[in-house]
């Protein structure tokens, strides 16, 4: 008898309309405020405090004051930036180009193809960045110099330079996310209506025009998204360049990014307090461009629906 | 249809992006046991050279440690033994410490250990073990700590360590003090106990010297920096100074150079725990400036991808473009590990120095074990790891399987011990590493490492060892520009 008006209690519960919402959303909302605001928090508070072993002490805005004359922190705002704009002019023109090419008849083969470019994705940083690290090498047997010595070059040191580097950096993050960029907006394309393209035909419309005029219009929710996405995923790159170096020092700094330098102070100098200030920045940052960007795209008008 | 392949390809973009998640946050932490067994060596030098220092087989074995991430537990000794409990972030450590209380317990009935050895990725141990520290409750009884982590534990020294003086005394005077020293805490007390010196020693390439005329025996008349030059101009000299051949390459992104150069002369640029840190010392610029004119007349390159602890530097060794250069004795596993070819072609020698009468070498790297005071059997933790690191059972296991030089002097005369032609590294070498071991064994130099270390490491590192062999800058300018830097800091 108990039991069965438990069990009728529980049913209603989970059947309830008004309730029943909350109880598939809780997981999620759970693990939101767990592992997301609460660690924010707490990274805010401690930016303000020094921490020691003993315990914080409050030192009020002199971490931040710090920030504003610590050459190495711009410099490392500076690559990031720059390898997230890099990365931008990279990772959006050109997968979106061969996902096109793939939906498009001219390409046999798609299955092999979208493979061949996803593979890389699933690959460890930290093995693929060991890996560019030697064929980046500045000795004369590492991959990239006997390239060139093929071509009768002398031998670079790719990672002590700013453009070498770079171009070292960015062809792994290419390599990486080309493949995963192009399923997304592959994914986007399959979902326009093929009808679309055919009034475009009969029309008279050229590729260029119905790549123009149809396409593009109707990718933007998935342009959007992968901006927003790579916007942060280029500020908050580390993992790269730590491998890539084998390690967090870079000569003069060129490797050097925002995650980087919160690891260095966090993690390597035990600096906490110093640490969460630079990661605060990193997120106002990340929040700045990609909230301009995403009013910029109207995302946040209502009748663009 | 279409909708469905859709929906298979957004659900398989979607999970794939939520294993590249978990990819790249397991990767976060591989990368820093990464640190622990080869990166940082490179590019921090020495701080955490140390273990990186370690031989090639606990680097696989940390490797391995890492990939798995989670803990791996293994426990030896009878039930009824004390329990007691150790971490380390080097799979190959646990098992000496295992197979040592093995011995221990058949050696002392009465005092019966059961030991549990728990195997963590090098950053995740650390963080434990300092959190554990911080909060006074969670800490292990007995704990690996790699050098470099070493000030960031030093700061719970007064409460938050067993000071192991006492239970180091019975093997104390023999032991290389320099090195229980840079285990010292602020209070002088000894907390950490060594598995090795880490005594840099000069390598030559004999066999390629002797392609050019020389012998054994000019590489034993070498004693200062000067003659050491000299013979490296006759060298190259007869070998017709062909391009791309060089005496020694230095190093853009290690530290020994400075390290050497500095317990030469009896300084350190971390000026201690009082501090203040001064790097522009006589032994810095003088080394630097050496560097500089070796780089101009050829006598030197700089290492290709800044030191030699990388794969380019092994290829360079292997390729004989560099046949003479200064390392910490654990090297030696790298030679056994990556250039196996090498065998019978290298001798060791002592560094040597500016004027006569200087030290000739330096510890460079190590891990110290900690004990514990939330350990309920602290003494009996102590009085183990003494016996394990420091007594003859220990130093034999350490040297034949971990391949490192031990800290005992007692053992480096031994004949047994250090003339035994079974022995890998003293087959693979021209003459016997103890035996130089036992000519450097009074200039052991030091240099502390505090809370200071990493900034001045990972400056020198980034910046002024760029602009100095690089960038051919003016070396009191360059240091000027580093002092700042570090004051900022202090």
């Amino acid at each position: 008898m108990e039991k069965k008006k438990q069990g009728n209690a529980f049913t209603r519960f989970i059947y309830s309309q008004k309730t029943a919402p909350y109880v598939f959303v809780l997981p999620f909302i759970l693990s939101f405020c767990i592992f997301w605001i609460y660690p924010m928090l707490s990274t805010i508070t401690m930016s303000f405090q020094n921490i020691k072993p003993a315990g914080a002490e409050w030192v009020g805005l002199s971490n931040y004051a710090k920030l504003l004359k610590d050459g190495v922190f711009h410099q490392a705002v500076r690559n990031s930036v720059m390898y997230m704009v890099l990365t931008l002019i990279l990772l959006l023109p050109f997968p979106m180009l061969w996902a096109v090419l793939i939906d498009s008849n001219l390409v046999k083969a798609k299955g092999v193809w979208k493979a061949v470019l996803y593979v890389p994705a699933l690959t460890s940083v930290v093995i693929s960045g060991t890996l560019f690290r030697l064929m980046f090498s500045e000795y004369k047997t590492g991959f990239m110099n006997q390239v060139l010595a093929f071509f009768g070059q002398p031998a670079v040191k790719w990672l002590k330079m700013y453009p070498t580097s770079y171009f070292a950096l960015l062809l792994l993050c290419c390599w990486r996310w080309t493949g995963v960029n192009m399923l997304y907006f592959l994914s986007g394309l399959k979902n326009i209506d093929a009808a679309l393209y055919e009034s475009a035909d009969i029309d008279g419309a050229t590729a260029w025009q119905k790549f123009r005029y149809v396409t593009v219009p109707l990718l933007k929710p998935t342009i959007i998204y992968v901006l927003t996405i790579s916007i942060y995923a280029g500020l908050a790159m580390f993992l790269e360049s730590f491998m890539l170096w084998a390690g967090n020092s870079s000569p003069n700094n060129i490797g050097l990014t925002i995650v980087g330098y919160l690891y260095k102070r966090g993690i390597e100098k035990n600096q906490m307090g110093y640490a969460s200030a630079v990661g605060l920045v990193l997120l106002v940052v990340a929040l700045i461009i990609n909230m301009a960007q995403l009013i910029a795209t109207g995302t946040f008008k209502k009748e663009e629906r | 249809m279409k909708k469905k392949l859709v929906s298979i390809l957004i659900s398989v973009a979607m999970t794939a992006t939520i294993l590249a998640g978990c990819g790249s946050s397991a990767a976060t932490s591989d990368a820093g046991a990464a640190s622990a067994d080869s990166g940082e060596t490179a590019d921090a030098g020495d701080d955490a050279a140390a273990d990186a220092g370690d031989d090639a087989a606990a680097e696989d074995a940390g490797d391995e440690a890492a990939d798995e991430v989670e803990a791996v537990t293994d426990t030896t000794g009878p039930d009824d033994g004390t329990p007691l409990e150790l971490w380390t972030f080097v799979e190959l450590h646990g098992t000496f410490y295992r197979d040592m209380c093995d011995k221990w317990n058949e050696e002392n009935p009465d005092k019966q250990i059961k030991l549990t050895t728990v195997t963590y990725p090098y950053g995740d141990m650390h963080q434990k073990m300092i959190m554990s520290l911080q909060t006074g409750t969670g800490a292990p009884d007995i704990c690996d700590v790699e050098v470099g982590q070493f000030p960031n534990v030093v700061a719970f020294l007064t409460d938050g360590l067993v000071p192991l003086n006492d239970y180091i005394k019975p093997y104390e005077a023999t032991m290389v003090k320099s090195r229980l020293d840079t285990y010292a805490g602020e209070d002088g007390n000894y907390y950490g106990a060594p598995f090795h010196v880490g005594a840099t020693l000069m390598y030559y390439n004999l066999a390629a010297m002797e392609e050019a005329g020389l012998s054994q025996a000019d590489i034993d008349a070498v004693e200062t920096w000067d003659q050491w030059v000299a013979l490296g101009e006759k060298y190259l000299d007869g070998i017709g100074r062909p391009d791309g051949k060089y005496w020694t390459s230095v190093d853009t992104g290690g530290t020994d150079w400075m390290w050497l150069a500095m317990a030469e002369y009896g300084e350190d640029w971390t000026g201690g725990f009082e501090g203040p840190a001064n790097v522009q010392l006589d032994s810095v610029k003088k080394m630097l400036t050496m560097q500089q004119d070796w780089l101009s007349s050829g006598l030197a390159e700089v290492s290709p991808d800044g030191h030699i602890d990388l794969e380019a530097g092994f290829q360079n060794i292997l390729d004989h473009n560099i046949v003479s250069f200064p390392k910490a004795a654990w090297y030696m596993s790298r030679f056994l590990n990556y250039m196996p070819e090498e065998e019978g072609n290298w001798y060791l020698a002592p560094c040597p120095v500016f004027e006569s009468g200087q030290g000739h070498s330096v510890g460079i790297g190590g891990t110290g074990t900690v004990v514990s005071q939330q350990s309920a059997n602290g003494d009996l933790a102590a009085e183990f790891i003494c016996w394990a690191k420091m007594g003859e059972e220990g130093e034999k296991y350490i040297w034949e399987n971990l391949g490192f030089d031990v800290c005992n002097t007692a053992y480096w005369t031994d004949d047994a011990f250090a003339h035994d032609d079974s022995n890998q590294y003293n087959k693979f070498f021209r003459n016997y590493p103890y035996d130089v071991l036992n000519d450097v064994k009074d200039g052991i130099g030091k240099i502390s490492v505090v809370a200071i270390s990493p900034t001045i490491n990972e400056y020198f590192c980034t910046t002024t060892a760029n602009e100095v062999l690089e960038d051919g800058m003016d070396v009191d300018e360059a240091l000027q520009e580093f002092q700042e830097a570090v004051d900022l800091e202090q």
